[in-house]
């Protein structure tokens, strides 16, 4: 149906010069991801890029963003100094082993490029890995996500250099988290990474993917992450979204999972001009459970979009999805939740809830939580709600004499802590309550520095009393 | 385990039921020839003495048609439809005017008897106007007489045509326009005839107004259209009910109904739709295309929609409110029961326009054998609807394994003072309850009819009395078997 | 005079509730109020309290010698109303600890006061908790949230507390409570009475002043006071129900 002309905005034509450049000279050399590109170059000339006459798309229109022509190639810069010097990230009592990828390549000394350890954990760049574990990417590159899901993975394909690498062997359980640090330092990039995640039988591992500005340059990041979880593995999944008001983030994750695998997934939107995020999840081995939360806390013209996609393939899995966002000035947005429960999967427990918080008549809401199930011994729920805070709650607030500003705020930080609670670090929760707060009085900006640099509180924060601390 | 397969023999049985009004009358047709051109528009309207500005209409209606492609968005599987395989225009051959029931059609009696529908019988007991329209024409109207000393108006759409012309130029189309969607311009090219309702200023309609619809020729579309209209402190409770022969070839139905609610106005709108639904193997069966909509003007104004869905192979219906004035009130409340191959993509659609207008959405969605049943609705609050309130609750009920049910509400929210609620729920009749229902001596049969209709209940008792008790028998003969 | 309310006229979405309300309440008072269902009893804590909704038409609550009905719900908390719902509501995520301290620093910063320091609130807490026998667990919960009926409506007198209003309102805080809770409450509630403060108790039955022991009861009928006397009055109510208010009052 959209054969026809579909190249036509300035974003999209710089995208396709770039890729039939790109193309044509690797037929020259003939390389093992020519058959792949070539598939990809086939959609993206077929489809372009997405647009809201897609189903799919249709609550969430990038064609103004496709005006601006960014390009598709950014120069891997030489590592001169490191992260901390380009960008602070200092979480105090946070421990964890920091990666990082600047202008969409892998940023680091060389010797640091690829890590192998000693339990036979690597971490490192995709671009290095690819040539020195192959088997690994015959096995599982491009294979929950194949370049022809969508627009945005054949996109992906044809441009995707870089990324982060991480194979956590069988039996081995990571206590150090590993923290990605996404950073885009030039103006005018449109920036796409391929995160390639392998967890082995019986393994655990957690990883924070933390998307961040360092300036107020317009940028356009299309990342696509591929998760494999094997049989009774466990990945807990943070996602940290700060970035400027000009920046476009596509944020795509498939997992596949297997047999009594667990999945937890916490995703943080803070700031961003427009954002969509999709989580394409096939629980696919019996057992399996999957825990996916989203919190978005969005003002001015921002957009956001989480589209859910749950699919239960086999029997006996759970999955359960709570998403909640407060939306303020003229911000807007899209929660579409998708749980499908195929034919076999009976014993399925499917659950899907989405709050919002509309706090002007000028911020708006999309929300559609779809159930298509097959099985008929299921239980499967779903649940949505737009509306304000409780009067009666702010009632009984001011009642006890607490000011309509600070009840407000109260119930605000109340509402968004059923997803903050979620996080099992004790000093990332931290942290990020401490950025909902200051998200919620509007105090947040981005600034020059991490998501989790919270080491600078012009205010001391004072609104919970830890217990446990006096 | 043997537990099991002697459970799902049951439901197979329980819910293997054969169409019982599955018959065929032979009534002589006079029929347009197959096909869908611009004469055939002109020969209908001209077979119907219609006016220039009518058959204008259909024109424009066809034009818009041919560059429209037919809609692909929902949960429904078909074979392409060939729209030049159709007859647009069949009527019973014409006698001279009936003075009584004696000059009706013998075998038109006869068909009313099979339905079990005695005419006479229901104009005297169940108080009920009957305008009973067999294919496409209208036959008979009772009442009329009782209802024109009210000023109220309920005709065939042809006869209000020639008698109330201004009336219906003013309405017609004014809810649904030929733009809106496929099926809607296609009606509006061709549509054949219908029922035309008019409740004047402050005047409470004081019987139920109901119309029988039978779809009877093969390969015969049919294109109702049916228009209400009520005006300021108006109410009226209306019924649309539809049994059909069985048939092997696919046959389409493609109706719109408008309903116009003035201030302070009423309007209950109750379908039971009973259609052929093909056959065990999903051959033959009605493809139910309809486009419903009321439009709520005047302050306060009301609408329901009650809607019990067992029928038509595949059922796409969307009945809905745009709630203009302010304080308006939309409902819509829903049985949708699909079986062996049935496919039903059915909801609402509550647009709030008006200040501190409600909506209430309850939709029952029951599915067995290998048919699949969707909900799908919207919830749109746009930003001039303060105080907006919307609550929805779907759920959907799953008989067997090889069937599914799904849910796909669309809400949109632009206003900060609106509160809309969305909950549902999928799963099979517990086994609690079923173990209950034996162990107080019920079988296995029984007790998923009882399960079923007290699932059910809450929609079903928004119908009128007499309709319920026809509810829960289709109820009972989609799904029971013989349990009644 | 703490309170003085005179000619109430209180409509809720334009339907008159109150119907010419008058009362006087002084410093160390006690004072009951009671009714059939339907009187207007809880309309006259909303509009005391300042609760949306409740529209004054008429009259004027003066309150400390100064007219409130413009009053915001907080500015009336600060300067010392309290009510006690009949039916608390639950807030998930705000927790006991952080809601009470919030609202105790909020009236301190009313009145001009310093913050009050973490370790001086927590020790207040822990000794207002035994006033009314709450455990340590509930303050650690979220307001009300889970809470039973006797839990919630000791966790409104701990509150009160908490916070020393100089005019308390009971709105029917005996409905659902067993006899163990009701005599817990109103211990709490004797034990804060004194001569800078005053209470009125709204409430259906004369169980509750068994134990709160009123020095005026009132009789409130098709929204105001149809009959005032001392605590025999109660007593009276309780023998004869409220059939006799209904035939020399009207039916409503």
């Amino acid at each position: 149906m959209k054969s026809k002309n579909k190249i036509i905005t300035p974003l999209e034509k710089e995208l396709l010069k770039v890729a039939e450049a790109k193309v044509l000279s690797l037929e020259k050399k003939s390389g093992s991801d020519f058959e792949e590109l070539h598939k990809a170059l086939k959609v993206f000339k077929e489809k372009g890029l997405p647009d809201k006459n897609l189903e799919k798309w249709r609550n969430t229109d990038l064609f103004e963003w496709y005006q601006k022509p960014f390009s598709p190639v950014a120069e891997k810069e030489k590592f001169t100094k490191e992260v901390d010097d380009i960008f602070q990230c200092t979480v105090q009592g946070f421990d964890s082993n920091v990666v990082s990828i600047l202008n969409g390549h892998y940023y680091s000394p060389e010797r640091t490029t690829l890590q192998s350890f000693k339990n036979g954990l690597i971490i490192g760049s995709l671009a290095k890995a690819k040539t020195q574990y192959p088997q690994y990417f015959k096995k599982y590159y491009n294979k929950i996500a194949p370049v022809d899901t969508n627009e945005i993975t054949a996109v992906n394909t044809l441009f995707a250099e870089d990324g982060v690498f991480i194979y956590v062997p069988d039996g081995v359980e990571v206590e150090l988290p590993v923290q990605l640090i996404k950073l885009v330092n030039k103006r005018g990039l449109m920036l796409n990474t391929h995160n390639l995640i392998v967890l082995g039988k019986n393994s655990s591992f957690t990883f924070l993917h933390c998307d961040d500005s360092i300036n107020h340059d317009d940028s356009f990041i299309n990342t696509l992450t591929e998760v494999h979880l094997g049989e009774n593995a466990s990945l807990d999944l943070y996602k940290l979204q700060n970035i400027n008001d000009e920046t476009v983030l596509l944020n795509s994750s498939f997992f596949s999972m297997e047999r009594n695998s667990r999945l937890k997934v916490n995703v943080l939107t803070f700031n961003g001009g427009s954002i969509r995020n999709e989580l394409h999840v096939n629980l696919n081995g019996e057992g399996a459970e999957a825990d996916l939360s989203g919190l978005y806390l969005m003002d001015k013209k921002q957009h956001i979009d989480n589209q859910v996609y749950v699919n239960h393939n086999a029997p006996h899995c759970n999955s359960n999805e709570v998403f909640k966002g407060i939306l303020d000035e003229e911000a807007s947005a899209v929660f579409n939740g998708y749980i499908f429960v195929e034919r076999d999967a009976q014993k399925t427990n499917a659950f899907q809830r989405n709050n919002n918080i509309l706090m002007t008549s000028t911020a708006k809401v999309n929300t559609m939580p779809f159930l298509e199930i097959y099985a008929d011994d299921v239980q499967c729920s779903h649940g949505a709600t737009v509306g304000q805070l409780d009067n009666e709650a702010m009632f009984y607030l001011m009642q006890r004499g607490i000011p309509f500003e600070d009840a407000r705020m109260l119930l605000m930080f109340a509402f968004a802590a059923e997803i903050t609670d979620d996080i099992k670090i004790e000093t990332l929760k931290t942290n990020i309550d401490d950025m909902v707060k200051k998200r919620l009085r509007g105090e947040l900006s981005i600034c020059d520095r991490c998501v989790l640099h919270c080491t600078t509180p012009d205010k001391p924060i004072e609104f919970e009393i830890d217990l446990s601390k006096i | 385990m043997e537990d099991k397969l002697s459970q799902n023999k049951v439901l197979e049985e329980v819910t293997g039921s054969d169409y019982k009004y599955g018959f065929v009358s032979d009534i002589e047709n006079d029929a347009a020839p197959v096909g869908l051109n611009e004469d055939t528009i002109r020969l209908i309207s001209a077979k119907k003495e219609e006016p220039e500005w009518l058959l204008e209409f259909r024109l424009k209606a066809y034009r818009h048609w041919l560059k429209l492609e037919e809609p692909d968005w929902a949960l429904i599987h078909h074979p392409p439809i060939n729209y030049q395989d159709i007859i647009y225009y069949s009527a019973p051959k014409k006698k001279k005017e009936l003075a009584s029931l004696d000059e009706v059609d013998p075998e038109l009696l006869d068909t009313f008897n099979k339905l079990g529908i005695p005419l006479e019988e229901q104009k005297v007991l169940a108080g009920v106007a009957v305008d009973a329209v067999i294919d496409s024409v209208s036959v008979k109207t009772t009442f009329k007489d009782t209802l024109s000393k009210h000023g109220i108006i309920f005709s065939s759409f042809s006869d209000a045509v020639k008698d109330h012309p201004n009336l219906v130029k003013k309405y017609l189309a004014s809810v649904v326009p030929y733009t809106d969607n496929y099926f809607a311009a296609l009606n509006s090219a061709v549509f054949s005839d219908g029922s035309f309702v008019y409740i004047p200023k402050g005047v409470r309609c004081p019987i139920e107004l109901s119309t029988y619809f039978r779809i009877n020729a093969a390969n015969t579309g049919q294109f109702e259209r049916t228009l209400i209209v009520a005006d300021d402190d108006a109410y009226v409770s209306y019924l649309e009910g539809c049994t059909a022969p069985m048939r092997d070839e696919n046959q389409l139905h493609a109706a719109i109904v408008e309903i116009v609610v003035m201030n302070n106005a009423e309007v209950k709108y109750s379908t039971v739709q009973n259609w052929y639904p093909g056959d065990k193997e999903g051959r033959g069966g009605i493809y139910n295309f309809v486009t419903k909509r009321a439009a709520c003007k005047g302050v306060n104004s009301k609408v329901s929609w009650t809607q019990v869905e067992t029928g038509s192979a595949i059922t796409w219906k969307y009945p809905s409110c745009v709630l203009m004035g302010d304080n308006s009130v939309g409902e819509f409340y829903s049985v949708a029961v699909t079986n062996n191959h049935q496919q039903a993509d059915t909801g609402t659609k509550m647009i709030h326009l008006g200040k501190n207008t409600k909506s209430t959405i309850i939709s029952k969605g029951i599915s067995a054998g290998k048919s699949n049943n969707s909900y799908r609705g919207l919830v749109r609050v746009s930003k001039k609807a303060d105080g907006a309130r919307n609550y929805s609750q779907c759920d959907s009920l799953l008989l067997g394994d090889k069937c599914g049910a799904h849910t796909f509400p669309y809400i949109q929210t632009a206003n900060d003072s609106a509160i809309v609620e969305h909950e549902a729920t999928t799963s099979k009749i517990s086994d609690e309850q079923l173990f209950y229902c034996q162990q107080r001596g019920i079988e296995t049969e029984k007790a998923i009819g009882l399960i079923v209709n007290g699932y059910a209940k809450e929609v079903l008792n928004k119908l009128p009395m007499e309709f319920a008790v026809e509810a829960q028998k289709l109820l009972a003969i989609t799904l029971e078997g013989s349990v009644g | 005079m703490l309170l003085n309310i005179k000619n109430l006229h209180v409509a809720i979405n334009g339907k008159e509730i109150l119907k010419g309300f008058n009362l006087q309440v002084n410093k160390g008072e006690i004072h009951a109020i009671m009714g059939p269902n339907g009187t207007g009893k809880s309309t006259l804590a909303a509009a005391i309290t300042g609760r949306e909704g409740y529209e004054i038409t008429e009259g004027e609550i003066i309150y400390k010698g100064q007219v409130i009905n413009d009053w915001t719900p907080d500015k009336r908390a600060n300067e010392g109303v309290f009510l006690s719902f009949q039916y608390p509501v639950e807030i998930p995520g705000v927790s006991m600890t952080n809601f009470m301290r919030t609202a105790l620093n909020a009236k301190r910063q009313y009145q001009g006061l310093p913050q009050m320091k973490a370790g001086e609130f927590l020790k207040l807490m822990e000794q207002k908790k035994k006033l009314v026998e709450i455990t340590a667990k509930l303050t650690n919960r979220s307001v009300n949230e889970g809470f039973s009926g006797g839990e919630k409506k000791k966790n409104e007198i701990f509150q009160m507390a908490m916070l020393e209003p100089t005019l308390a309102i009971l709105d029917e805080t005996d409905s659902g409570l067993d006899i163990d809770a009701l005599k817990v409450v109103a211990k709490g509630v004797n034990e804060l009475k004194s001569d800078e403060n005053a209470f009125v108790v709204i409430t259906h039955y004369q169980r509750l002043l068994d134990y709160i022991v009123p020095d005026f009861v009132h009789v409130m009928y098709g929204g105001r006071i149809v009959k005032s006397g001392g605590k025999g009055l109660a007593l009276e109510l309780e023998e004869q129900g409220y059939e006799w208010v209904k035939e020399q009052f009207g039916e409503e």
